[in-house]
Order: C-alpha cells, then structure tokens, then sequence
C-alpha cells in the first residue's frame, strides 16, 4: 500500500522508499524564471560551475517582469539571456511568451510519472498531470543545475475526494478556496495533497490547473491529480502513470454544496461566501495568473462580460501567448475590449504588485490571483480578495463584490 | 554551540512578500534587501535589528513566495537566529541552504517577550527562556551536514565537486 508519490519516486530510484524517508533523486526537469534566474546564475557561479547538467531537461521562461518595467529589471534580464545563449538551452521562453507553469506543459515539457522542480512556490501546479512537481528557492536549483539531483524528505500524502457536480456559477476556484478554509494555511506543511474524486475527474485539465495551484498556500510540498486521457491529450505524450492505494488521512468534499467563494484581506485562508461580502466596493478587477489566467477562465469571464462596461479598473492578463491567439481568433478580445477591459502582455501581469496594475493606497482589487498578503499587488494599505473569473467578471460589471449567478443565464 | 541574542517576535504566516516585498527583488544592488526586511509588517524594523538578534515567530514561518531574498533579507541583516513554531517548506530549506540557522520549537511563541534574551544550546537542542527551557529536535543529518558546511554551495564543493 503506498501513496502515487511514493511509487515514482521508488521507481526513479530504483528501490522500494516510503513517507519519512530521506532520498537523493535524479530530477527529470527542471524550470526557473526571470525572476528566480539572476540569484540562480550568482550561486552557479559561487559553486564554480561551468556547465549545466543536461540542457535538454532545462526551460527558462520570462514571466515575472515581461516587459520588464525599469532598467534594473531589464539588465538583470539580460543577464538572464546571455547565460541561456551561453549554456545553450533551447527551451526559453522569452517576454510574452506566458507564465511558466503554463508554458511548460503546453509545450509537452513534461509527461506523467517525471519529477520536476521549478524555481517558483506555484510549481505545484504541474502535480495537475500526474507527476511530481516541486517548488524551490533559487540556491536548490541551482544544486539542481550543477547535478541533476536533489535531496527530498519523502511526503506524506492527504487524499482530498471531491465528489459531486458544481453549481452553475461555481468553478474549481471556489473549490479550492472552500479547501484552503478547511485545511487551513500550513495544515498540508511537507505533505502531498492529492485531489481525486467524480469531480476532479470531469474536470478540464485547465480547473485541475486551477485546484494544484494553490496547494501551496496551505504548505503542500506539491499536489498530485491522477493522469488519464485528459493529461496525455493536453501534453501531447504519454508517460508513466502511478496511482495511489492509501493516504494518510482523507478530507471529503461534498462538491455540489460549494457556492461561490472568496478570500478575503490578508490571508489565503480567510474564505468566505461571495454572499457574505457582496456590495463590497472595488478600484480594480484582476483576471490572470498561474491559477486562473487560461482559455477557459477568460471564456467564462467573457460570457459575463459581453455587451456590459465595467465600472472600474479591469485587467486581463492571458497565462500565454497561445491563450492569447486563441483569444483573438474566437472574438472573445473584442468583448474584453468594449467591456472596458485592458488586455495585458501573457505572463504574471499584476498578481506580484511591480507592475501593469500595481494597487495605490487604499485601493481594493477583486483578484482571480492566489495570494492576498499585505501589500501583495502594492501599496501596504491595499486589499486583495482572491475569486473565480466568473465573480471577478461580475464584480467588474458592478465595482463592488458581486454573485456571478446574476449574471448567468 | 551557543547562539544568544536578543527577541523580535512576530506572528503567524509570516509570508516572503512582508518579508521582503516583491518591489525591492529586481535590483542589482542586493545590499537593498536587508534595508527593507520585514517592512510589510514594520517599516522600521531594519533600522532596530541589530547583528545577533533573534527572530521568535508563531507557525508557517516564511509561507509564501519562494524568492531566496527573503532569507538573504534576514542573514544580511545581521540575524542570528530565526525561531518558529514552525516553517513553511520552501524557506526552511532555502534557509538551511544558505546557513541560516533555523530552529523549529513548539511552545517559544508563548515562551517570549519581545526585548528578551534567549539562549540556543545547539548541541543540547535546549533553548533557555525566562519561563524555562524548552527543547526542540535536531535537525535531519542531511540538513545538519549543509548548515555545518555553511550552506548549500559549500557543501557542494567539499562534497559533489571533489568526486
């Protein structure tokens, strides 16, 4: 009996491990960001290396300031570019091209079964195709970098089972944020929380996308959906699918319950009904990021929007160019367009507070992000409450907090 | 090893962005980081630190944002110590990369005032505090051997590299 993770890792490594176990495994990808990537090539540089270990199993993506927004931001990714020329990787992604943890997938990067690291908190996300996919600092990738390998403490793993079909006007958003509330912010600290169940089962790759997101904010290690026809048809390859015969514990979910919810100032974990906070005013309106910045998302953000102004700021930001193209193709920019929205360069846009939308004193923005920390997207005295695309997009249409199901027909 | 020092104490879910916010990360000038630590909860904090204080926080320490700087804000800063309740994952281990001593002590939140003076005995894992000693577990022998080479990138070169 062990858990999915368990079983990748024991075949990766060739011998039977289980949660507690300390282990060095080969890493099968690697990606970091123009963010992550000046401190990466400072501490490469410290270790004396020359070359990294295998250029084919490494991406670099410009995602957290694109374009960049001053002159430091723009030479430090220039620094950047030179080491990709230098070190020959051809998985870079420059500005504009999208954000990461969307990239690497749509590009086929990655398959089911590999264990990946990335130099951001949100590769978690990747758990959404059946492999491990694990958040680092810049110093353990470049470990990474030099080697190929890292040192792991083998996680355990909580089965959440969501069972049930979501309400109309209800997202995987809403799931989610319904999960951060129960398991609170560090209640997954070093475990592996594993979403199965008929409703992540339905669900399109991109709301699994959405649910492995935020795994992080209640201090997973990385989050884990099983693979099926869904993951290889996305990614474009098979691989090895593992599958879990017993957890640790299992939270159950009544996912047909769930109405929508939102997270309120200044803790991830601070969820609410929309209906407990409906009328509440805001200056701007986020629709984007890692969590929810894809096609569907944007679709569904559309479908409320069409033929109606926002009354404030609105900012959409698609997680990548090809989400953008296919944006343009099907019409949905000219809805965005003449509902007053400002459609942003593919990339994390506002949701890190240095740039296309940063909050003013006092000002309140209804984010489909997931971080509401103090001073998050500005200034100190700023909120974030964090939504799906349905309640930002309905939010937009009001300026205060507002149900979607208003707007559904 | 004794590490003693002087406490700041801060809450729980102390996350990386009001450790360090996100607008000070792109600079070149990283000597800007420990200016600018902890100023999402206290804009004076840099200006009070002195080198040898001790940071005694509640749970989830350092959750958040996996950006390295939060822990350069705090070593550079001149901290001796960061004591939590416990950590968020990310930053323990960029923490340990690093050489930055963090020590995981159920009950120090309680246990102290801010302005006290603590001791951390390293090798008995006992932290003596004005309302009695509290012990907390060493850490993991893989870790224990990076913090002793002074982070990850020593224990590299002495370790991987010579091979």
């Amino acid at each position: 009996m062990s858990t999915a993770i368990e079983k990748i890792l024991s075949y990766s490594i060739g011998k039977n491990i289980s949660a507690g176990d300390f282990v060095e495994v080969n890493i099968d990808f690697a990606y970091f960001h123009d963010g992550s990537g000046p401190l990466i090539i400072d501490v490469l540089k410290e270790m004396e290396v020359s070359n990294i270990f295998d250029k084919s199993k490494v991406a670099v993506i410009f995602d957290h300031s694109a374009p960049p927004y001053n002159d430091q931001s723009a030479t430090l990714q220039s620094k950047v570019r030179k080491f990709v020329i230098e070190q020959k990787i051809e998985k870079f992604h420059d500005i504009g091209e999208g954000i990461c943890h969307q990239v690497v997938p749509e590009k086929g990067y990655i398959a089911p079964g590999m264990i990946i690291a990335g130099a951001d908190s949100h590769t978690c996300t990747l758990g959404a195709f059946g492999a491990i996919a694990i958040g680092m600092g810049a110093t353990d990738m470049a470990y990474i970098l030099a080697t190929g390998k890292t040192w792991l403490k083998v996680p355990e793993t909580i089965g959440v089972e969501c069972n049930g079909k979501l309400k109309e006007g209800v997202t995987s958003k809403d799931l989610i944020l319904e999960i951060v509330k129960i398991i609170g912010t560090d209640g997954a600290n070093y475990k592996v929380l594993e979403f199965f169940g008929d409703t992540i089962k339905n669900m399109s790759i991109s709301s699994r996308m959405t649910m492995t997101n935020m795994a992080i904010e209640m201090g997973a290690k990385t989050a884990f959906i099983e693979p099926d026809e869904k993951t290889i048809e996305f990614l474009g390859r098979n691989g090895k699918k593992f599958k879990s015969d017993s957890f640790t514990e299992v939270i159950s979910i009544d996912s047909s319950s769930i109405d929508p919810k939102v997270a309120c100032p200044n803790n991830v974990s601070n969820v609410k009904s929309v209906s407990e906070v409906e009328g509440i005013e805001v200056d701007q309106v986020f629709i984007g990021s890692c969590t929810n910045g894809r096609y569907e998302d944007i679709y569904e953000a559309a479908r409320i929007l069409k033929g109606k102004k926002a009354r404030v700021k609105l900012i959409v930001v698609p997680a990548s160019k090809s989400i953008l193209i296919r944006m343009i193709k099907d019409g949905i920019i000219d809805i965005l367009l003449e509902a007053g929205a400002v459609i942003g360069v593919p990339g994390c846009g506002p949701c890190l507070g240095v740039h296309m939308g940063v909050l003013g004193e006092n000002e309140v923005c209804i984010s489909t992000s997931n971080r509401n920390f103090i001073g998050r997207m500005g200034a100190k005295t700023s909120k974030v409450y964090l939504a799906s695309p349905l309640t930002a997009a309905a939010s937009a249409i009001e300026g205060k907090i507002t149900d979607p199901r208003k707007y559904i027909k | 090893m004794i590490v003693k020092g002087r406490v700041w104490k801060f809450g729980d879910d102390i996350n990386t962005d009001v450790i360090i916010p996100a607008k000070y990360l792109r600079s070149i000038d990283k000597s800007i980081w420990p200016k600018h630590v902890m100023e999402g909860i206290d804009p004076t904090f840099s200006s009070k630190v002195k080198p040898g204080d001790i940071i005694v926080a509640g749970k989830n320490f350092g959750c958040g944002s996996s950006r390295e700087q939060a822990v350069l804000a705090i070593k550079w800063a001149g901290i001796a110590a960061v004591v939590a309740e416990s950590f968020a994952r990310i930053f323990f281990r960029n923490g340990i990369n690093n050489g930055l001593l963090l020590i995981e002590c159920k009950g120090i939140y309680n246990s102290v005032d801010e302005g006290d003076i603590i001791e951390i005995d390293l090798d008995k894992g006992i932290i003596k505090t004005k309302k009695g000693d509290l012990s907390f577990k060493p850490l993991p022998p893989i870790l224990q051997e990076i913090l002793n080479s002074g982070g990850l990138v020593e224990y590299y070169k002495k370790k991987v590299k010579k091979h």
